[in-house]
């Protein structure tokens, strides 16, 4: 307790300096947490994935289509459980900035393959009974206000024209990694119009869902999809949802990976700077250091209270930066969500943070306990200030 | 009585080489970061500006935001072909191609990863269209042949992207047979081949866009107006520059939010870091200040001295951070353009305007980590100071 002490009352000789330290401190970790989850979002959609959802798309990429043919195709393959299907709609509410994903789906399997999505049933009768009728996320409902029987209108840039649904469920995330920014509505209401205005585009769908009943089959019955449609007109890509996600991730990865190297820097940065106050202490105790050799006390002991004193200071910094991390990430979140759907700080995150914060202290106390052993008594007790 | 000299600002810092090291490093990170994020939305314009040209109209269905979502009709291409405002060529031709653009998924060649690549059907007029493509090695593809030609930065990251290898998508296989070079622009990250041949294999029936020259560019609104209020035309006119701009409005605002955020950040830290070496540079020459004011230099001189020591060090900080920053000319960054779910490739682009704004973005940090401590010293009591040694 009496070391505690000591090394608060050595910390905070110079308040102004330790505060200025403290403060960029937990600007530097505040920064990190910032990012790391940042980072993280990005695999969101990886880690709400589900080990028995496989996702065929076309093989040639993802802007083009498969026939609804295949769906009776895929259901006789040994291991399919439950199969659905969907299309990107690339609508936008009102303004470009209004960004969410927005899908027509095969509803009826779609909410049971998506048990995640919790709907009320109540709301879900309504849903599946209307045609005009779509679902959307929480956090949607409450970033533009909708509510249930409201009319929202659509304007999509791939299929012309503006679309009118009606908002007729309500869905929450069943975990806290649930997208709730997730727009759908039936596929057959797009569908019924693409017969009428462009035949040749109808009858396709963009992906299909399919539930395998084993998670541990997935990959032999992803190559069983594939090799159905080998040599046809559309071929298919069959994955697990989370490779699906991976891939689409791994496309944007000189930016996560550009992301990720900044985070760094500012741990050295921050390094910098915590070195810098711990020097100038040392400099100043000098005089100290080497009174203490004189009584007595080994260089492990000085060294002792050098990192220690260096630790106190960043782990104060570290806990007020982790403290105002979720808020801090409440605050960006609203400014990029329409990006991000889950903007969530994550216990790795904090677990990061106290690394970085050690790291920090250790690496910041190399130099001061270099020069505090290297001194010699006389010369450390002639030097003064 | 003058100022105190220059250099004994200078020679503080020396004089705590280590601290000044410290404090100089911390600044020399977030400039450096400050200017790779400049560098960064620097190269993605370039790279757009240089994609588009100001004379070239690009016409695509309305309401689509990408020649990929887009859908042209071929009776729609050919009343487009019939505007009298597009150029004519040397060989008598009208300087317009329909295009075909569709993307497909390629693996790369050190990851084996699939990215998405834009593959686009060309006409006769899609190379004298757009001057800054060259042809570097091979020839074009003929037309009726499975052939293409593909862009320098697909032939470089791509399997099958090299001269004389073959591609197979859409149930063919595609013979690599030229690559060109495209400078800076995106066509760099393309796969060029016969118009008609690919809409065969994608068993596509309408173009995706229609690009054409204009005889005189003031005659855009003219075409545009036409275009707009043509009935059988469901479609949007635009000139090429600006429909590449908006192609990455999106990157280019996430790379600025992600920028000043960063930056700002950042420089909190710096910043504070310099205002904890200025404070101790100021405490632990309490006496030599008041030696100083006792000698008869003036408040003001002492506030300077120590606000040029901190600009030094900012300069110091600054010069390194874009030292580190140039080094990052060599790099490119190939990553998704959310917009076009497409690859784009750009590189860090070092400009004077950067260099310029890195080192007065440094000073202002030695500036406002200075002024405070600077502020201190200059108002310390004569006789309290000297007491102090």
């Amino acid at each position: 307790m009496y070391i505690l002490k000591l090394l608060l009352r050595n910390a905070f000789r110079h308040k102004l300096r330790t505060a200025l330290t403290i403060l960029s401190i937990t600007i530097a970790i505040l920064a990190f947490g910032l990012l790391r989850t940042f980072i993280g979002s990005w695999y969101a959609g990886v880690k709400a994935s589900s080990a028995n959802r496989l996702v065929t798309r076309n093989a040639i990429s993802l802007i083009f289509s498969l026939p609804i043919s295949y769906k009776d195709k895929i259901r006789q393959i040994d291991g399919v459980k439950e199969i659905s299907y969907g299309n990107w709609f690339a609508g936008v509410y009102k303004d470009e900035k209004n960004f969410f994903a927005n899908y027509a789906i095969e509803a009826r399997n779609y909410m049971k393959l998506y048990p995640e999505f919790i709907v009320p049933p109540d709301q879900k009768e309504m849903f599946l009974r209307d045609r005009k009728g779509c679902v959307a996320g929480r956090k949607l409902i409450e970033q533009y206000h909708w509510r249930i029987g409201d009319i929202i209108a659509l304007k999509s840039a791939v299929y012309p024209g503006t679309w009118e649904f009606v908002l007729r469920g309500i869905y929450h995330g069943r975990d806290e990694s649930t997208d709730e920014r997730v727009f759908f509505f039936h596929w057959d209401y797009l569908n019924e119009w693409l017969r009428k205005t462009a035949p040749r585009r109808a009858d396709q769908v963009g992906w299909y869902i399919v539930e395998v009943a084993d998670p541990n089959r997935a990959a032999e019955v992803a190559q069983a999809i594939d090799k159905t449609f080998k040599n046809s007109l559309a071929e298919t890509l069959t994955e697990t949802e989370k490779a699906f996600f991976l891939s689409f991730i791994s496309m944007a990865d000189a930016i996560i990976v550009a992301i990720q190297l900044v985070s760094f820097v500012v741990i050295v940065i921050i390094v910098a700077v915590a070195a810098n106050t711990m020097a100038m202490t040392a400099r100043e105790r000098i005089g100290e250091y080497a009174i203490f050799k004189t009584l007595g006390f080994r260089g492990w002991r000085i060294a002792g209270m050098i990192v220690g004193e260096s630790l106190l200071i960043t782990m104060i910094g570290c806990l007020i930066g982790i403290a105002f991390t979720p808020p801090a990430a409440k605050e960006f979140s609203k400014l990029v969500g329409t990006y991000f759907p889950t903007f969530r700080v994550e216990i790795e995150t904090i677990y990061m943070d106290l690394g970085a914060a050690v790291l920090v202290g250790l690496s910041a106390a190399i130099i001061p306990i270099w020069r505090a052993l290297k001194i010699r008594i006389a010369d450390g007790l002639r030097r003064i200030g | 009585m003058p100022g105190l000299p220059i250099s004994y600002s200078f020679r503080n810092l020396w004089t705590r080489r280590l601290t000044t090291v410290l404090t100089a490093s911390g600044m020399a990170l977030v400039v450096f970061v400050f200017a790779a994020i400049l560098m960064l939305s620097e190269g993605l314009r370039k790279t757009l500006v240089e994609t588009g040209s100001y004379e070239n109209v690009v016409v695509i269905r309305r309401g689509s935001t990408s020649e990929v979502m887009s859908g042209v009709t071929r009776l729609q291409a050919s009343i487009v072909e019939t505007q009298p405002e597009a150029a004519i060529g040397e060989d008598g031709q009208t300087l317009l191609a329909k295009e075909l653009v569709v993307l497909i998924a390629l693996p790369k060649r050190d990851t084996n990863a699939l990215s998405n690549v834009v593959i686009r059907g060309i006409g006769a007029s899609s190379l004298a269209l757009r001057p800054q493509v060259k042809l570097v090695e091979g020839r074009m593809p003929k037309s009726g042949l499975s052939e293409i030609v593909a862009g320098r930065s697909i032939a470089e990251r791509f399997k099958g992207g090299g001269i004389g290898e073959t591609l197979r998508f859409a149930m063919r296989d595609w013979r690599v047979v030229g690559i060109f070079d495209a400078g800076n622009t995106g066509f760099n990250s393309e796969i060029w081949g016969d118009a008609d041949q690919l809409m065969q294999a994608f068993r596509r029936t309408v173009y995706s866009s229609v690009i054409f020259k204009l005889r005189d560019p003031s005659e855009f609104e003219t075409v545009k107006q036409r275009i707009d209020s043509d009935p059988r035309l469901t479609l949007d006119v635009k000139r090429e520059n600006r429909y590449y701009a908006e192609q990455s409005e999106r990157m280019a605002r996430f790379l600025r939010i992600l920028g000043t955020a960063l930056t700002i950040i950042f420089s909190l830290g710096a910043v504070i870091g310099a205002m904890i070496t200025m404070y101790s540079a100021v405490a632990t020459r309490t006496g030599e200040i008041g030696t100083m004011r006792a000698l008869g230099f003036k408040k003001i001189s002492i506030l300077g001295a120590f606000i040029v020591e901190a600009l030094f060090l900012g300069l110091i900080g600054g010069c390194f951070g874009l030292f580190l920053a140039s080094f990052l000319q060599l790099f490119t960054i190939s990553t998704l353009n959310f917009q076009t779910f497409s690859e784009l490739a750009f590189s860090f682009t070092l400009t004077p305007g950067i260099v310029w704004k890195g080192l007065g973005f440094s000073l202002i940090m030695g500036f406002v980590g200075g002024v405070l401590p600077a502020v201190r010293a200059s108002r310390m009591n004569i006789v309290e100071s000297l007491r102090a040694v």
